[in-house]
């Protein structure tokens, strides 16, 4: 018996493993240096994206100065004023215009999608939903030129249609399909023992989606609104078409429905239209990569929001 | 074989309206009379008729899929909400056919309660489980809610468990804990009648134990219909036992005569344990 240790030592040995055995070790080596070498290359290039923008972007803060970049309240390059708070608040007014529009109607969507509607008209729903989803926002932003704009400027009786409004409701479109095809996914896997429990307690169907059904779907929502924000924040064309580009700040509060119904410009809009009248160098040059800089930081700071909440949802769901 | 069961004040002052009906009727709480369910032109149950008696246990036995759960969901008509499910024959509770078109199927359900299989608390607080029932009902006040609260957990048993905390999340407790939460959640809502559906198959034998307990005391005032796969279990705990094949009621009786002189040589397969 003293020398079967010796053989069983041998057995799993690598040089005695069959051809075969060899084979299926390598490729494991091979693939987990292949996944490995993707993930850095893909954190690498982001990396160098950051640091482009950083480097074009900081002479801003020393030119301009940070203080007076962040809240200085006129972009006017061509008299070297190069304050982005009117494009700040043009940007948040915009997006959170969207969102008071695009939230309430796209999870009540979702809601029809995953709850009431028959289940036969559910697929076809969902497809459309995700068509939607695909639409470039140059489609959105010419629909929103030669219909929204003009129509708001007939109900608000103005001077022009294309306004702050008008990109809000547009960017709403757009940002829609997101929001109801991440929700209604949120939505349709809350389990059907919940709603089961709420209905056999006597709950009616809207009881039970009320307080059962959203409420355990929560996290996914706000995910999903975060998701349509953030589509709603970074868009460019659409805003670019419809919110008339006039960087104007609003008038203190009772200035706030005029400043609505009025052109507004957003700092992605600012990017586009500007880039191609500056100078390679120049401040002006250096500003908008300062803005784009900006825009890096917010959509970071949204995007971790997001992930924060839906690890916080996903814990409490254990 | 039974320990005392953990049930103290709630006795006293158990919420109970009884219903009175029964006594001018010489039949059962639930009197079910040729009743036949269909999911689509699948036929789940055929022409089931079966008394079942006030204040007692009755187990529900049979190989899986035979309908058990499907007949339960008839009595509270959760089976309404399944497109493409449709019944004949009557349910009649306390002498009323609860298919009658003038029957709210959403009362229904709050007297006749059900627990389910899986333990499917809200993922909300303890308290706010219990509570979701009576909300539903219209229980606004603080306080009132609070009472109904520690009642249903008391006379659920799981009071002296969670008293400390009943603010932290139903998903944080034990299965066997989170299945008399479901059970006092139910309670809340002042029902009659109990259904439950294999309420202990997805627990451990301790759990199991404490539930069997907890029934043994709800049948005081209580009328209990559950669907066991366990027959010492359903000897145990039940007063009555019916025996369900491919949706037909085969034999129906007190349970010491189904488990020791079936009548039915099925039956006997069947408990006995050479079935198939
Ligand atoms: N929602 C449904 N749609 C169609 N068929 C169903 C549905 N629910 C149950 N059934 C069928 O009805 C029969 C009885 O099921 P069920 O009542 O769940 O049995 P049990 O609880 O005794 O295991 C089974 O054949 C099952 O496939
Ligand atoms: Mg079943």
């Amino acid at each position: 018996m003293a020398s079967t240790p010796t053989t069983n030592t041998q057995g799993i040995v690598f040089k005695n493993l069959s051809r075969y055995e060899k084979r299926s070790r390598v490729k494991d080596i091979v693939a987990s240096i292949v996944v490995h070498t993707s993930g850095i290359a893909a954190i690498v290039v982001l990396f160098f994206i950051f640091v482009f923008l950083a480097k074009d972007a900081l002479p801003t803060f020393t030119k301009v100065g940070i203080l007076k970049f962040l809240i200085g309240t006129s972009w006017q390059p061509e008299f070297e004023k190069f304050g982005i708070l009117p494009l700040l608040v043009g940007s948040l007014f915009v997006t959170f215009g969207a969102l008071v529009v695009a939230v309430p109607i796209g999870i009540a969507c979702a809601v029809y999608i995953a709850e009431v509607s028959p289940p036969s008209f559910r697929s076809l729903l969902k497809v459309i939903v995700e068509l939607l989803a695909g639409i470039p926002s140059v489609v959105f932003g010419f629909i929103g030129l030669m219909i929204l704009a003009p129509l708001v400027q007939k109900v608000f009786e103005l001077p022009t249609g294309l306004t702050a409004l008008t990109g809000a409701v547009t960017l709403a479109f757009m940002s829609m399909p997101t929001i109801i095809s991440v929700s209604e996914d949120a939505i349709t896997a809350v389990p059907k023992s919940y709603s089961d429990g709420s209905l056999a307690l006597g709950a009616t169907k809207w009881e039970t989606i009320r307080h059962v059904v959203i409420p355990s779907a929560k996290s996914g929502i706000v995910a999903a609104c975060l998701l349509g924000m953030g589509r709603a924040i970074g868009e460019t064309m659409a805003v670019l078409m419809v919110t008339g580009n006039a960087s104007i700040l609003p008038k203190g509060l009772v200035g706030l429905p005029n400043f609505f119904l009025g052109p507004v410009r957003t700092m992605t809009a600012t990017i586009a239209s500007d880039m191609g009248e500056t100078v390679q160098g120049s401040t002006h040059y250096n500003a908008l990569f300062a803005i784009g800089l900006t825009l890096f930081a917010i959509s970071f700071a949204v995007n971790m929001a997001a992930d924060l909440i839906l690890r916080r949802g996903g814990l409490g769901k254990e | 074989m039974l320990v005392s069961v953990p049930v103290s004040i709630s006795e006293a002052q158990s919420p109970q309206p009884r219903w009175n009906a029964a006594s001018e009727c010489v039949c059962g709480k639930v009197e079910v009379e040729d009743l036949s369910l269909f999911y689509g032109t699948f036929q789940a149950l055929r022409n089931v008729s079966i008394s079942i008696p006030e204040c007692a246990v009755l187990a529900l036995i049979g190989p899986s899929g035979c309908g058990k759960s499907s007949f339960l969901r008839c009595i509270n008509r959760l089976n309404d909400l399944i497109p493409g499910a449709r019944t004949t024959g009557r349910v009649l509770l306390d002498g009323k056919n609860v298919y009658d078109p003038d029957v709210d199927a959403f009362l229904l359900r709050k007297r006749v309660g059900m627990v389910f299989q899986q333990p499917n608390p809200f993922p909300k607080s303890i308290f706010e489980n219990v509570a979701y029932g009576p909300r539903i009902h219209g229980v606004k006040n603080k306080s009132e809610l609070a009472d109904i609260v520690e009642r249903s957990l008391r006379r659920a048993a799981l009071w002296d468990e969670v008293k400390d905390d009943v603010y932290k999340p139903a998903l944080a407790l034990s299965g066997g804990q989170q299945q008399r939460l479901c059970i006092a959640r139910a309670l809340a809502v002042e029902p009659e009648i109990l259904l439950m559906d294999e309420p202990c198959s997805a627990l451990d034998p301790i759990s199991t134990g404490r539930i069997e307990e907890l029934i043994c005391s709800l049948k005081e005032d209580y009328t209990i219909v559950i669907v066991t796969h366990n027959m010492q279990q359903a000897s145990r705990i039940s007063d009555y036992t019916g025996f369900f094949l491919m949706g037909e009621l085969i034999e129906f009786g007190e349970s010491a005569q189904i488990f020791t002189r079936p009548k039915d040589k099925r039956t006997e397969d069947y408990v006995t344990g050479r079935f198939g």
